[in-house]
C-alpha cells in the first residue's frame, strides 16, 4: 500500500513540475512582444545604447585644453599581463624649478595584443587611462592596430602628482 | 452540420465531370494522378509552413525574434532554406550500404503519404475512408521507425547506429502507448473507421463526453505520440550533444530534408489523429445538452475545415511547447517512463474507460 502511494505520488509531482516549466516558457512565449531581448544590430546603429561599462578599447581621457594626465610612471605597463602597452618617456627641463620632470613622449598601445582585461585602467595611480564604448575595431591591417594613447601636441595637466 | 463547407460536393462535381470526359478505369487512374499531386503538394507545403512555425514558435519561447530577413517576418525563410537543400550535392560515404542508405529517406517519407490517406480535415476531404483507419494508421506509422534504423545501419557510422537504436528501441515501446490509448476512446466510438468517429462526436467531443478516462487518454496520448515523432524531449534518437545529429548524420541535400520533413508532416499526423479522436476532427464545438442549441447552432456556422485545422494547430502548439520547455530525457527514463507509468496507467485507465461504456456513464 505504501508503495502505491508512493508510486501516485510521484506521478502527481512529476506533472506538477512539468507543468511548473510550462508556466515559464508559456509566460516567455505570449509575452515575448515586450520580452524580446534580441537587437537587431546593424538596423539600430543610431539608436543602439552601449553599456557604461562595456570595454571597448584603452583611450587616454584629454580634457578641452589638450591634455591629459599622464606623468609616465609606467603603471600601466606593468599592469599589462600581455605588454600590449608601451610608455616612451622623455625628460624636460622645468623653469619654475630647474628640475628635469619625467613626460610621456609616447603612449603606444597594441590593440592586437589587448584582452580588454581592464588591469591598466584599474592600476592608473591618476586615472589617465579609460576604456571606451567603441565596437566595430576590426581593420584589414595588423599595423592599423597600434595606437598612440597621447594626442599630438597634448601636454600634462598641472595637477597631477608625481 | 450545414452543406455548403462539405467538400463531397465538389469532389462528386468533379468526379461527374470527368466520368463524362472518358472511360471508368481513366477517371479512375486520372483521379488518383490528381489525388497524389495534391498529396505531395500538401506535404510539401505543410512542411514549409511547419518548419517556419517551429522556428518561430521557439524564438518567442527563447526570446529572440526567429527568422525575419527572407521575405516580410521571415515567411521565405524555408522556401529559401529548401531550395538551398535541392541544390546541394548528394553525397554517399565510402563505405555506407549504397541501397539502404538511399532507401532509408523514402521508407522515411512513405509513412506519412500513407497515413495521410485515411485523415479527415474537413467535411468530405478526406482521401479514403476505410472502415479500419484506426486500425490502418497505428499499422502504418509503425514503419517510419524502419526507415529510421536503415538509415542508422547503414551509414555504417557509430553515431548514426545509436541514433537508430535508440529510436528503435523507443518507438516500439511508445507504440503500445499510442495505440492503447486510442483503443481506449475506440471503446466510446464503437468503430474503427474515421468519418464515422467524427460523425460520433456530433453531439460533443470525445474528450468532454467521455471525461477523466478520456482526459487520461488524451495524456497519454499526447505524451507518446510526440515520443513516436521522435521529437520534444524524446529527441534523443538526434540528441545534437551527444551524437551529433543522431541517425541522419551521414545525410546531406535532398535526402536529408526527406528526414527533416517526415518529422514534420509525422507531428502534423498525430495531432490530426488527436484530433479525429479526442476533439472531433472537424466537429465544431457541440455541447451534449438541451440548452445549448443555441450555442451549437452558431458553432455550425464556422466552416468545418476552419475547425479541423485549428485543432490540428493547437495539438501542434502543444507539442512545440513541450519541445522548447523539457530537457530531454536519458534512454533508460524514457523506457522506465513507459513501461512503469504510462503502460500501467493505460491498462487501468482502459479498465476504467470499459466499465464506464458498459453503466453508459458518459454524455
Amino acid at each position: 500500500m505504501n508503495s502505491i502511494i508512493k508510486y501516485l505520488k510521484g506521478i502527481s509531482q512529476g506533472l506538477n513540475t512539468l507543468w511548473s516549466g510550462m508556466k515559464v516558457t508559456g509566460y516567455y512565449f505570449f509575452n515575448a512582444r515586450k520580452e524580446i531581448i534580441t537587437v537587431q544590430y546593424p538596423d539600430n546603429k543610431d539608436t543602439l545604447k552601449i553599456p557604461e561599462r562595456f570595454r571597448g578599447r584603452v583611450i587616454m581621457v584629454h580634457d578641452q585644453n589638450n591634455e591629459h594626465a599622464c606623468n609616465g610612471c609606467t603603471m600601466c605597463e606593468m599592469a599589462c599581463p600581455n605588454g600590449s602597452i608601451k610608455v616612451i618617456t622623455d625628460k624636460v627641463l622645468d623653469p619654475n624649478t630647474g628640475k628635469s620632470v619625467r613626460i610621456i613622449d609616447q603612449h603606444v598601445y597594441y590593440f592586437s595584443m589587448c584582452t580588454l582585461c581592464n588591469l591598466c585602467v584599474q592600476a592608473c595611480p591618476s586615472d589617465a587611462l579609460a576604456m571606451d564604448g567603441s565596437y566595430e575595431n576590426a581593420v584589414f591591417n595588423r599595423e592599423e592596430l597600434t595606437f598612440v594613447l597621447n594626442l599630438p601636441g597634448s601636454k600634462i595637466r598641472d595637477n597631477v602628482k608625481d | 452540420m450545414n452543406a455548403i463547407y462539405d467538400f463531397s460536393i465538389l469532389t462528386a462535381w468533379i468526379h461527374q465531370w470527368l466520368s463524362g470526359l472518358m472511360e471508368p478505369t481513366a477517371v479512375m487512374i486520372t483521379e488518383m494522378v490528381i489525388i497524389g499531386t495534391i498529396l505531395i503538394l500538401f506535404v510539401a507545403a505543410m512542411g514549409l509552413v511547419l518548419v517556419l512555425a517551429e522556428r518561430k514558435v521557439a524564438a518567442f519561447f527563447q526570446l529572440r525574434l526567429g527568422p525575419n530577413r527572407v521575405g516580410p517576418w521571415g515567411i521565405l525563410q524555408t522556401l529559401a532554406d529548401f531550395l538551398k537543400l535541392l541544390t546541394k550535392e548528394l553525397i554517399t560515404t565510402k563505405s555506407a550500404d549504397k541501397f539502404l542508405y538511399n532507401l532509408a529517406p523514402f521508407i522515411v517519407m512513405i509513412t506519412p503519404f500513407l497515413a495521410l490517406g485515411v485523415i479527415p480535415f474537413a467535411p468530405g476531404l478526406q482521401i479514403m475512408d476505410l472502415n479500419i483507419g484506426v486500425f490502418f494508421i497505428t499499422a502504418v506509422s509503425s514503419m517510419g521507425v524502419l526507415g529510421i534504423l536503415i538509415g542508422g545501419w547503414a551509414s555504417n557510422n557509430k553515431y548514426s547506429l545509436i541514433g537508430g537504436m535508440r529510436s528503435a528501441a523507443m518507438v516500439v515501446s511508445y507504440e503500445l502507448s499510442v495505440t492503447l490509448a486510442i483503443m481506449t476512446m475506440v471503446i466510446l466510438t464503437g468503430t474503427l473507421s474515421m468519418s464515422e468517429i467524427v460523425n460520433s462526436q456530433a453531439d460533443g467531443w470525445w474528450i468532454i463526453k467521455g471525461h477523466i478516462p478520456a482526459l487520461i487518454a488524451f495524456i497519454i496520448y499526447l505524451i507518446a505520440s510526440t515520443a513516436e515523432t521522435n521529437r520534444g524531449p524524446f529527441d534523443l534518437a538526434e540528441a545534437e550533444s551527444e551524437l551529433t545529429a543522431g541517425f541522419h548524420t551521414e545525410y546531406g541535400g535532398i535526402k536529408f530534408a526527406f528526414f527533416f520533413l517526415s518529422e514534420f508532416v509525422n507531428m502534423l499526423i498525430v495531432s490530426s489523429i488527436a484530433t479525429v479522436i479526442f476533439f472531433g476532427g472537424w466537429m465544431p464545438f457541440h455541447l451534449p445538452f438541451e440548452w445549448a442549441t443555441g450555442f451549437n447552432h452558431i458553432m455550425d456556422f464556422i466552416p468545418g475545415i476552419v475547425w479541423g485545422f485549428g485543432k490540428v494547430t493547437f495539438i501542434i502548439f502543444l507539442m512545440m511547447w513541450f519541445r522548447w520547455t523539457f530537457p530531454r530525457l536519458r534512454i533508460d527514463q524514457i523506457l522506465n517512463l513507459e513501461w512503469k507509468y504510462l503502460l500501467p496507467m493505460n491498462l487501468i485507465n482502459f479498465l476504467l474507460m470499459s466499465l464506464i461504456a458498459l453503466t453508459g456513464f458518459y454524455l
